[in-house]
């Protein structure tokens, strides 16, 4: 076992984590741990943009990127991180370029904007073009920017590392920590990949950036690294994961397949049409159609197939047709996606129309953090030397919806508030002592895990997460099929229990690490189906068939899930808003809580959300 | 308000049957009983119509050999993690669609070549990463800041637009004879990120990436091959790029 010790330890080196490490790296010691090397993270897979209201092309204004995140978010967002948001994106976007991003260009020279969905003119009128990005692999060049920056910082990366657990002064988990107490993260416990080596790093400042967890769904845009790994670690340790029924289905995933085709396709003046050739969008957003935001469009596009007018053999995806653009535009433009297409479907886009269906996306819930990125382990408190940034977090700056990207602009606004506040925080902090044996459960569970005689497979329980994931909790759900969701979970972690790898060596042990994915997974998905079966109301990703419509009167909260003891009684509801959450889940030797926040408004009541 | 069009295009996914597939895997388990030697071995799998070099890997995994080895994570070609060598030519795994590379015979997959590997399919990529760090690879200028962005025009962007595509997967590095017997060569992936900043007309690091790239590991070992542009999974004309870099080293336009 090795030791080491930093000022501030990042954990992800995708967008969120690397622009924090520019921030803390100049002014601190700082690391960043990695399960991947940073230039394979999956911001590198976003496409079509990142909003700012620079008004290059058109007039603009924060204001109006607010208002249409706050709608956007279906106005579960906190406002007040919204406008925080809003207003940075334009340095967000200049600190880009300044460090060499290259943005496609207007005839001016200026940074080029384009439509994106809900991005409006006005408060609504109209589609604004406010989406900086380069051609349609801007995530891309965002990630290779950033990782360009840490090269020339010099920050130190701990490459194909995997943090397998939080430590903290206090034991959250089991409940008996009282509210106003001072509680400490103090390091983290990382397992080296390449050797399999465990390594404790003690610091000052944490900041998780370990992205999504959208491998719970089959059918999803994500990386098979996407498993939840920092929001499973923070809820084990007794944090509060929050928003987590709420998640994004983006429209056009290729069918079948789930590989995103960016939304910048329909900006570009793509349209989706039914199995008979129908612009249908027309009927469900009269106005602005084809880019109303993705919780809409993907239920519209589920709803024609489900009534029976889907296209293709089975009647079972809708098109995207891009063949009235021009061949020259769409290379310029969405060389990228067009090459998907290609090559998965055999499809070519600029004469025939891509066959697509939503696909698993985005988290918007996560662990809550407060606009400077620190961790809130109540709805009041933050931990001390804790933060968290990018789609691991919750600021709630997405709500109950994100707009299309706005998740690039999350992670350089809020890496860079975390990275700032983290560095700040750890010039006048002290270590706090890690006790020894702080990574004993860590050893144990690895070794107890490789040395388990012949059990079951870890993909067939994973498989079976995932199908019944897609079936029961996707952008239809109902009671029903959410309790049958949630008995398959309980089954499959029965069985987890008895899961066993072949592997049984210590170097690149990646059958090992598949199988510590799955616990997070079925972590993650279990916090999911609670959460949506107990929010008895429509709201943004989340559509409840038996409570079709949104209920600000019961449901304006943002919910708080805990995993407890069984036998404790405490949910944390510093703000008086207890007793409207009730529902409880009782597992094996734990429970899962669910305790309400309320959403923060500032300037925009909640309307009746059309487009 | 409907808005049906008549002549509507239609899109016909062409149907391809299951099929089975033999993977021939060149395995190294330095910690197994087979200690240095690599080996050969079969494996048979079941493949559906569009599957993937990548999914008949998975499927040997997650079905018959736990221990199997590569790296893998996006799964659909941006993110670099799994370039091996298929049938003799180096390509993702995850882009290269198994009807495409005659599944009637075996398929041989083997690590890319010239790094060290570690086991299986997974190379050291340090020593890739090392020579990509030592050309100077971020935007290089001097003076203030602009309060605004800096102005470049689309035709100055278009100048190094192919270059920016790279993922880093080392799939034209490791398909280069000379990088295989001359592991000093910077190799085509880090002149091709050379490149990348030294036609942007924002910097001001060229002449530095130059002389670098000037030294006798530098461009002048390429020996313009073409193998490195028949490698790269974007479709990047490296040796392209690597000729351009030569011609600016000579007349110091760029």
């Amino acid at each position: 076992m090795q030791t080491h010790q930093y000022d501030v330890v990042i954990v992800g080196a995708g967008g969120a984590g690397m622009r924090a490490a520019l921030e803390s790296s100049g002014s601190v010691r700082t690391a960043v741990i990695s399960k991947l090397y940073p230039t394979r993270s999956h911001t590198g897979a976003a496409q079509g943009g990142m909003c700012a209201a620079l008004a290059n092309v058109e007039e603009d204004n924060w204001e109006w990127h607010t208002f249409d995140t706050v709608k956007g978010g279906d106005y579960l967002v906190d406002q007040d991180a919204a406008e925080i948001m809003a207003k940075e994106a334009i340095d967000a976007v200049l600190d880009l370029e300044r460090m060499g991003l290259p943005f496609n260009r207007t005839p001016e020279g200026r940074i080029d904007q384009r439509r994106f969905g809900g991005h409006t003119r006005n408060h609504g009128e109209a589609a604004v073009r406010r989406s900086c990005y380069a051609a349609d692999r801007t995530g891309h060049m965002i990630l290779q920017t950033l990782y360009q920056q840490c090269v020339k910082q010099d920050v130190e990366f701990f490459n194909e590392f995997y943090v397998l657990d939080l430590l903290v002064d206090h034991d959250l988990s089991e409940g008996h920590v009282a509210d106003g107490e001072e509680v400490n993260a103090t390091g983290v416990v990382a397992y080296d990949l390449a050797t399999g080596e465990i390594h404790v790093f003690q610091a000052k400042a944490i900041i998780f950036a370990t992205g999504g967890a959208g491998k719970i769904f089959k059918t999803t845009s994500n990386a098979h690294t996407l498993t939840g790994d920092g929001m499973a670690l923070a809820l084990r340790r007794g944090f509060p994961l929050e928003d987590m029924e709420f998640f994004q289905f983006h429209p056009t995933g290729l069918a079948g397949l789930g590989i995103l085709l960016s939304e910048a396709a329909r900006g570009e003046g793509g349209i989706l049409r039914n199995g008979d050739g129908e612009r249908f969008m027309e009927r469900y957003a009269p106005t602005i159609k084809d880019l109303a935001p993705r919780d809409i469009v993907a239920r519209s596009m589920a709803n024609e197939v489900r009534e029976g007018r889907g296209a293709g053999p089975n009647k079972d995806y809708i098109l995207l047709d891009l063949t009235h653009l021009e061949p020259a535009h769409i290379d310029a433009k969405l060389p990228d996606i067009t090459e998907f297409a290609r090559t998965y479907l055999g499809i070519e886009p600029y004469t025939e129309p891509v066959p697509v269906y939503p696909t698993a996306h985005y988290a918007m819930g996560g662990i809550p953090t407060n606009v400077d990125a620190e961790v809130l382990r109540n709805n009041t408190d933050v931990v001390k030397g804790l933060y968290a940034a990018g789609e691991v977090a919750c600021v709630s700056v997405h709500g109950s919806n994100r707009l299309g990207t706005n998740s690039l602009l999350d992670i350089n606004v809020f890496g860079k508030r975390a990275g700032r506040a983290a560095a700040a925080y750890a010039r006048t902090a002290q270590f706090t002592d890690i006790p020894d044996g702080a990574a004993d459960p860590v050893v144990a569970q690895l070794d107890e895990m490789r040395e388990r005689p012949d059990g079951e497979r870890v993909a067939e329980i994973r498989t079976a997460l995932q199908e019944t994931m897609d079936r029961n909790a996707q952008v239809f759900r109902t009671d029903e099929s959410l309790r049958e969701a949630m008995a398959d979970i309980r089954e499959l972690q029965k069985r987890y229990k008895n899961v066993s790898v072949q592997d049984k060596g210590r170097m690149f042990n990646t059958d090992l690490l598949e199988a510590l994915e799955l616990g997070f997974l079925l972590d993650i998905a279990e916090v999911v189906v609670i959460g949506a079966l107990n929010r008895k109301e429509s709201r943004g990703g989340h559509f409840r068939e038996d409570f079709p419509e949104r209920d600000d009167t019961s449901w304006m909260l943002h919910t708080m899930a805990y995993r407890r003891p069984l036998g404790t009684t405490t949910v944390e509801s510093a703000d008086g808003t207890e007793g409207m959450f009730s529902e409880e889940s009782t597992f094996d030797n734990y429970k899962v809580v669910l305790g309400g926040k309320s959403v923060v408004q500032t300037r925009y009541e909640p309307m009746e959300r059309k487009y | 308000m409907t808005a049906t069009i008549e002549d509507a295009p239609t899109t016909s996914v062409p149907e391809i049957p299951s099929f089975e597939v033999t993977l021939r895997v060149r395995r190294y388990l330095p910690e197994s009983s087979h200690g240095d030697e690599a080996y050969w071995e079969e494996f048979t799998v079941t493949a559906h119509g569009t599957d993937r070099v990548l999914d008949a890997l998975h499927k040997i995994k997650w079905e018959h050999d736990g221990s199997l080895t590569f790296r893998r994570s996006c799964a659909h070609g941006v993110c670099g993690s799994d370039a091996v060598r298929i049938n003799g030519r180096n390509r993702l795994a995850c882009k290269t669609l198994l009807k495409d590379v005659n599944p009637d015979k075996p398929i041989l997959v083997e690590p890319i070549k010239g790094l060290p590997v570690i086991k299986d399919l997974v190379v050291d990529m340090e020593p890739f990463f090392a020579s990509y760090r030592e050309i100077m690879p971020f935007l290089v200028t001097t003076g203030n800041e602009p309060s605004k962005e800096r102005l470049q025009s689309s035709e100055q962007r278009e100048r190094f637009d192919d270059t920016t595509k790279c993922i880093l997967c080392a799939a034209c590095t490791s398909s280069c004879p000379v990088f295989w017997t001359d592991g000093q060569y910077f190799g085509p992936a880090a002149i091709v990120n050379a490149h990348r900043f030294i036609f942007d007309s924002r910097d001001e690091g060229a002449e530095q990436r130059l002389e670098i790239l000037n030294d006798k590991e530098g461009v002048w070992r390429c020996r313009t091959t073409f193998n490195c542009s028949e490698a790269c999974p974007r479709g990047i004309e490296v040796t392209k790029a690597i000729q351009e870099v030569k011609r600016a080293m000579i007349t110091r336009a760029f």
